[in-house]
């Protein structure tokens, strides 16, 4: 149980090249679930998309309905007008059994690190950002650090910034929600137990098109999370996540 | 250091051994409470079971949303459909007078029903909402008789588990669990929108299933079986959609 020890967050007097624990083993293991799971979820979910890749707001939809908007993809399905004279494979079977198995392993996972993360404080600890830290003036100073590039401080491999903490913040209890619920208020067997579900969204389209939207942030969030690890200096943030230390004298190697 | 290794030893033992038994008592219990689906089998078994069992504690009473008629979508959109044959070209010219719903399997008195006498039983509407599994969705308003009548003239018999449908089309059939097929909303749909039943839609018969997706309400129905086990039909799977790679529940 040495390892869960969760990693306290002042590290100012910690000597440059000293290797401690960074990552406690349930941050790291659900850390890497999530990872697997979240592209599996990825794969699939553009898969079903592709079968008709129009959006509409409302509670129904379809090709004689007015899209919202239309992504300029050809589809799976030959009833879809897509402008393309070929249509792709069907991958929708394999695709949906292994979507929703992914989701149960990614919520179930979310779940655990939730509970436990409240439980042992570790979103008090590590994620909720410091007062002082959410001024105007403290915000934009790690802004401007962000949009210089400025390499990440010694400090850093320790503790994260205000700016990741916000971002870890609004994933784990905004974005990672909002795709859940989103995802099932499209389902008929859900909306039949909950209908608020659906209603409060606007209706089962809209609620696609919402999952569709969450999905893109995450994705982004997912695209700027590896440069950042990159620009960080992968090899030892990597390997903080996979073996709990970190050291500060790796940092940018 | 021998020490911790021993102690963390025992606990992922302790733990390993509790997670192992609570998965044999949690699958002992949805397999007496019906809660594997019959393609619970298999790489994506897991996930489906856990669908399947989520959703029958929580919808097995519930009702699929209903709408005002001015939420109709105009016009709704029919799927395509593969052609349909000559036997039913034959029936369609005859206006579907010799159109059969047969009842059989497990029922105390089988039978076979004509399209006049399905309209003559008592009818309900419903205003729903249809979505396809590949996204898009209508809502449209349909008429019919409750399965659930038809399966009271017929004498399901109590240990009745599943109903299995089959459609004029051979490799299109499907099957529901008892929850689906005697609640108050499937319906064998003889009407649409206040008209008949379009054949782009399914006409003369579709079944219609609203909780769960498209695929499951099939057209142009022909034989309803009623059965404890789905293992004698086709590959064992439930139907035809698991064949396919589908999954056979579709309230997701």
């Amino acid at each position: 149980m040495a390892d869960s020890v969760w990693a306290p967050t002042s590290a100012a007097a910690v000597p440059a090249a000293t290797v401690r624990s960074r990552h406690s083993a349930l941050v790291r293991a659900t850390h890497w679930i999530t990872t697997l799971f979240f592209l599996t979820l990825l794969i699939t979910g553009v898969e079903i998309l592709i079968s008709h890749p129009r959006f509409y707001w409302g509670e129904a939809g379809n090709v004689l309905t007015p899209p919202l908007f239309q992504l300029p993809i050809p589809a799976s399905r030959a009833t879809v007008p897509t402008g393309y004279d070929y249509v792709l494979p069907d991958q929708n079977g394999w695709s949906r059994y292994l979507h929703f198995q992914s989701a149960w392993v990614a919520v179930l996972t979310g779940l655990l690190y939730v509970g436990v993360g409240f439980f042992t404080g570790h979103f008090r600890q590590n994620l909720l950002p410091a007062r002082a830290d959410l001024s105007g003036g403290g915000l934009s100073r790690v802004i401007a650090q962000h949009l210089r590039f400025r390499p990440a401080g010694a400090e850093e491999a320790w503790s994260y910034n205000v700016l990741q903490r916000l971002t870890y913040l609004l994933v784990i209890f905004v974005l990672f929600p909002l795709v859940i619920w989103t995802g099932l208020a499209m389902s008929p067997g859900i909306a039949s137990a909950i209908p608020a579900a659906v209603t409060v969204l606007g209706g089962q389209q809209s609620a696609r098109t919402i999952h569709f939207f969450v999905s893109v942030a995450l994705v982004v969030f997912f695209l700027v999370h590896v440069v950042m690890v990159c620009l960080a200096g992968f090899r030892n943030r990597v390997r903080a996540m996979i073996t709990g230390r970190a050291a500060a004298h790796m940092e940018r190697a | 250091m021998s020490k911790i290794s021993r102690r963390n030893l025992i606990t992922t033992g302790l733990v390993a051994t509790a997670g192992a038994s609570g998965l044999a008592v949690a699958a002992s219990l949805a397999r007496r409470y019906g809660l594997i689906p019959p393609d619970g089998g298999g790489l994506f078994g897991p996930g489906e079971t856990l669908t399947y069992a989520a959703q029958r504690l929580l919808t097995r009473h519930s009702l699929a949303r209903e709408f005002n008629r001015n939420q109709i979508s105009k016009p709704p959109f029919a799927n395509e459909v593969a052609p349909l044959g000559a036997a039913f070209r034959r029936q369609q010219e005859g206006g579907f007078a010799d159109w059969r719903l047969a009842v059989d399997g497990m029922v105390a008195r089988p039978a076979s029903f004509s399209l006049d006498q399905l309209k003559g039983f008592p009818r309900h509407s419903q205003i729903t909402h249809l979505a396809c599994e590949e996204g898009w969705s209508y809502i449209a308003e349909w008429m019919g008789v409750r399965l659930s009548h038809i399966l009271d003239i017929a004498g399901a018999l109590p240990h009745a588990r599943y109903v299995v449908y089959r459609s004029i089309q051979s490799d299109w059939w499907e099957s529901i669990d008892m929850a689906d097929a005697v609640h108050p909303q499937t319906l064998v749909a003889h009407g649409m929108n206040g008209g008949g039943l379009p054949v782009a839609f399914g006409g003369p018969l579709r079944l219609r299933v609203p909780r769960q997706l498209g695929y499951k309400s099939v057209k142009y129905i022909t034989r309803l079986t009623v059965t404890d086990s789905l293992k004698q039909f086709g590959k064992g799977l439930g139907s035809a959609s698991p064949e396919g790679g589908y999954a056979w529940y579709a309230g997701i």
